[in-house]
């Protein structure tokens, strides 16, 4: 009993050694903010189009299984996953939306004509209200919305191949047979 | 040198710069005492160390207006936390609440605290209870009493 005693600091040390271990893992990223809003249903909104565009509602996301992307011409993480959503809604096989956020529409405009239109549909959140009621912080954010109209996951940060491949993809294809 | 006495005692008496601009106040001086305090304990998302009081992050700016505008429009401060935690969850809390997540957080002191002070107190004891010190033998106090006679 005394001996197993004098492990004890032995053990502790351990212990902390192994959580700064995983505390330091590369890949975690401790900015990083947990959505308060994962399995809640989407918050509503109404927004209007880019010029000549039909705008965005959630009623026109509900029955289907959903991607919605926020972005912003200012933003430079949003040009750089901008290639991988060119050809998203093809290889998902569902909708991308898109959310401009707190940008002006000739802006937008301008970035989507330079890069091209990735996008289903449009919505202008020049507020940036509706991405406040789904907890954005930053953009680009990019959320999996399921047929029920609840949030199921939430990208932060601009989307990569490995998360499209590994996340992304198979979620969609889970929630489209769900 | 006196010019730069007076530059560092001014900005030493400055108040500490809030990011609240004249154009967000509420009108009302109590709902807007109201809304200032509550800021004070909100997070700013996006620069993860200031509160949205200090902020100057455009999302920082918006929360600040969502926040008088909830208030004016007669929440109460917990009602208003709640907007704000239902959208961003407990992390936009400074404080975070007490709940079986954040036990290890608030009780980890009192713990580590307890854990020490057991452990002192056995050790303590034990001490006291051991053997007492041998007397020095006949050899030890003669060399003693030379020492001493040396040093003197």
């Amino acid at each position: 009993m005394r001996r197993l005693l004098f492990l004890l600091p032995v053990a502790l040390f351990v212990a902390v050694a192994v959580y700064f271990l995983l505390a330091l893992n590369p890949n975690r990223d401790p900015t990083l903010v947990p959505s308060a809003m994962i399995d809640k249903p989407a918050p509503a909104f109404q927004l209007a189009g880019l010029d000549g565009g039909q705008g965005l509602a959630l009623n026109a996301l509900k029955g289907q299984v959903a991607v919605v992307n926020f972005f912003a011409s200012w933003c430079e993480p949003c040009r750089d996953e901008h290639s991988l959503l060119m050809g998203l809604e093809k290889r998902i096989g569902v909708p991308v939306y898109g959310i401009a956020y707190k940008d002006k529409q000739p802006d937008t405009e301008h970035f989507l004509k330079q890069l091209g239109d990735p996008y289903h549909a449009i919505g202008v959140d020049e507020s940036g209200r509706t991405a406040i009621d789904f907890g954005v912080y930053g953009v680009p954010e990019t959320y999996v919305i399921d047929k029920e109209g609840r949030i199921r996951k939430r990208f932060v940060g601009p989307l990569n191949e490995r998360q499209v491949t590994q996340e992304l993809l198979p979620l969609v294809q889970q929630l489209q047979h769900s | 040198m006196k010019v730069l006495f007076a530059l560092l005692a001014f900005l030493l008496l400055a108040p500490a710069a809030r990011a609240v601009e004249p154009s967000e106040r509420l009108s009302d001086p109590t709902l807007e005492a109201r809304a200032r305090a509550l800021s004070e304990e909100l997070r700013c998302l996006v620069c993860q160390n200031e509160t949205i009081d200090e902020s100057s992050a455009p999302l920082a700016h918006d929360l600040r207006v969502l926040l008088r505008e909830r208030i004016a429009a007669g929440d109460t401060d917990a009602q208003a936390l709640k907007f704000l935690t239902d959208r961003y969850g407990d992390f936009v809390l400074l404080k975070p609440p007490v709940e079986p997540a954040t036990y290890l957080l608030w009780f980890g002191p009192i713990i580590v605290l307890l854990l020490a002070g057991s452990g002192a107190l056995v050790y303590l004891r034990h001490r006291k209870a051991g053997a007492p010190v041998a007397p020095l033998s006949a050899a030890e106090e003669k060399r003693i009493e030379r020492l001493l006679e040396e040093e003197s």
